[in-house]
């Protein structure tokens, strides 16, 4: 039976499934994967901090501090990229455990104050739904409009920056900003997710629907709309049962039911694996 | 005591860590890191206690399964690395997750405890065997830990150092570069549920990458890259806990945050790598072509008619459109290396100067 409070987290929860999944194609395709597990946790010191400055624990001043953190993270690793030799890998790994670590502190200290007010952060680890107020929603809607139009708009450019950039560069795009754009709009994506999904197991919402619509089509559209139908469908089942009960997390949830949606993608079609990634070099 | 166990636990740490970074799979650690929670909720659930040894083994099977589960979701050519990476070891995670919540309750089992590890409590967690106090349990992991983790260096290090940075080759010499793969993903798996109950999941990443990747920027060789995030990590432990201790704040995340601390002052500071000392290279660089253009404009000037007027310190200035600072600055170096002389407003080169600037202009 429908009632406010479901139609809200069902809201709140298509929304970010939509956009990740979206954007969670592009990622993948171009191997960035993993920034989004970095960027994830890199955003929970931003939480803490927004929440210090301005001692509220509104949506937008709590996802702001997110951003900010999620951008200085991706530009530390851009930045390590260019002036040492470490790889990749490497810096996010220091993204990642490092920033956390700052948010845990931040976290410990919040605990440690007088107010009331702090428990809402606990949230934010691994995500609940039922936390979700209408304001909540209406946050993640604006955002993900944003990053829709801007996918719209941004489409061909971003289509054939990833899939070549050097032909892109060749054709006079400007190739640096249009990744700055795209990393930005998933820096977003991800954020968005936070509250629902939770900072430690956003990333997989980026990686899964993406990685199973990967399995089912070659085409960039059909992979991109069912990516986000699947990322979609999976956080509305996911924040639906994980409203059903009182100590049920939702990230965890919503996880689950994505591995599974893979693990279905990965399962047939052995004899056409060779050629799935492959493509036009057979 | 939680020094030292934290300490322990470091150097333990780092010993792997310096060949996942080396082989860029430092991610790895956090996908283990994370997975392994599953196999300790399990054999949690089987033995009804946290520190049976079935916990450890449940969690290193659970840590070798997402390796090779990822392994042959990337052999079967469907996902790239990093994607294959990033699908297994969430969902382990989560399975975990939803069964602390749901069926172990704030018992026994903690979502935070499982992030942050329960340093604080190492020491009253000990072992008693046959009525023996031996100690705190923590105490003895550690350092059979570090122990295995030397050894198995120690053993094994010409495939291990072959693997790493040829693997082609290492495979050629019938030192199967797979195996070795497999056998370091064990190590790790080993060394982060070890670490995992008393430091938690993100330290255990934190003491892996971070000190190792310190160590990068210093280290040419090997051996000094060992050694050195052997002392990145325990320095940041040290850190880390007096910050902690004076501040009460969270002991795992402060000493991540001293690492992530050592590593930028070594990304600042480092001779090779290092912003501050590159910036200096660059200057000195700048100053030297500088000054090298000055002594061919002096050469080709010298013996004209107009040298009066062309070689002289104002003229310089105006002539090479260089800032009032540079130009002196130039000067300066030209003295001191004996290229030119000065009296009043008029340069001067000298003997050396003269053949200097002649051999950069048949350059």
């Amino acid at each position: 039976m429908i009632n406010h409070t479901l139609l809200v987290i069902g809201t709140g929860a298509l929304i970010l499934g939509a956009i990740s999944g979206a954007l969670g194609s592009f990622a993948l395709l171009r191997k960035q994967s993993l920034l989004g597990d970095a960027i994830a946790h890199a955003a929970l010191p931003g939480l803490c901090i927004a929440f210090l400055v301005t001692w509220q624990k509104s949506a937008w001043v709590l996802v702001t501090g997110a951003l900010i953190a999620g951008w200085i993270g991706v530009l530390t690793v851009l930045g390590l990229r260019r002036l040492t030799p470490l790889k990749d890998d490497a810096a996010l790994g220091f993204i990642l455990s490092v920033f956390f670590g700052l948010g845990i502190v931040l976290m410990s200290l919040i605990q440690k104050l007088p107010t009331a007010n702090q428990s809402g952060l606990m949230t934010y680890l691994f995500g609940s739904a039922a936390t979700l107020l209408v304001s909540d929603v209406i946050m993640m809607g604006v955002l993900g409009s944003i990053v829709f139009i801007g996918l719209l708009y941004f489409w061909h450019k971003i289509t054939v920056v990833t899939f070549d950039p050097l032909f892109a560069h060749a054709l006079g795009l400007q190739t640096l900003r249009i990744e700055i754009v795209l990393t930005g709009m998933i820096v977003v994506a991800i954020v968005i997710g936070l509250q629902t999904v939770g900072v430690v197991l956003m990333s997989a919402l980026l990686v899964a629907p993406a990685a199973a619509a990967r399995q089912w089509t070659k085409r960039l559209v059909p992979m991109v709309s069912l990516s986000a139908t699947i990322g979609a469908s999976s956080a509305v089942a996911g924040a639906w049962i994980s409203s059903l009960g009182t100590k049920i997390p939702t990230g965890p949830v919503i996880v689950l039911i994505l591995s599974g949606i893979v693990l279905i993608s990965l399962i047939p079609k052995q004899k056409k694996s060779a050629k799935n990634l492959e493509g036009p070099s057979q | 005591m939680i020094l030292a166990i934290a300490l322990l636990t470091a150097v333990a740490c780092s010993l792997p860590g310096v060949f996942l970074v080396l082989r860029r799979m430092s991610l790895m650690s956090d996908a283990i890191s994370h997975a392994i929670l599953l196999g300790i909720v399990l054999g949690f659930f089987i033995t009804h206690t946290r520190h049976s040894p079935l916990l450890m083994l449940g969690a290193t099977l659970a840590g070798m399964a997402t390796v090779a589960i990822t392994e042959s979701i990337i052999q079967s050519k469907r996902l790239r690395e990093d994607a294959a990476i990033g699908l297994v070891f969430p969902a382990f995670f989560a399975l975990a997750i939803l069964l602390i919540t749901q069926f172990a309750g704030n018992v026994h089992l903690d979502t935070d405890a499982v992030l942050l590890g329960e340093l604080a409590f190492a020491p009253f967690h000990r072992w008693v065997f046959l009525g023996i106090d031996l100690g705190p349990a923590g105490l003895w992991v550690a350092t059979g830990l570090t122990l295995l983790n030397s050894l198995f260096i120690w053993l094994f290090y010409p495939a291990l150092t072959l693997s790493t940075f040829d693997p082609m080759l290492s495979n050629t010499m019938g030192l199967s570069a797979k195996r070795m793969h497999y056998a370091l993903m064990f190590i790790v798996s080993i060394t982060t549920v070890g670490a995992f109950e008393v430091v938690g999941s993100i330290l255990v990443v934190a003491l892996i990458v971070v000190p190792a990747a310190t160590a990068y920027l210093f280290a040419k060789r090997l051996p000094s890259m060992i050694a050195g995030s052997i002392l990145v990590g325990s320095s940041a432990v040290i850190l880390g806990y007096t910050l902690a201790m004076r501040y009460d704040l969270s002991l795992a995340g402060c000493m991540a945050v001293s690492a992530g601390a050592l590593f930028i002052g070594a990304l600042v500071l480092s001779p090779r790598f290092g912003l501050i000392p590159r910036l200096w290279r660059f200057q000195a660089q700048h100053i030297k072509f500088s000054t090298h253009l000055l002594l061919v404009q002096l050469l080709s000037h010298e013996g004209t008619p107009s040298e009066d007027s062309e070689s002289t310190h104002t003229n310089i200035l105006q002539h090479m459109r260089w800032s009032r600072t540079r130009t002196a600055r130039v000067v300066r170096y030209g003295i001191g290396k004996s290229y030119i002389t000065r009296t009043q407003d008029r340069l001067t080169l000298t003997a050396l100067g003269r053949e200097t600037a002649r051999a950069i202009m048949v350059r």
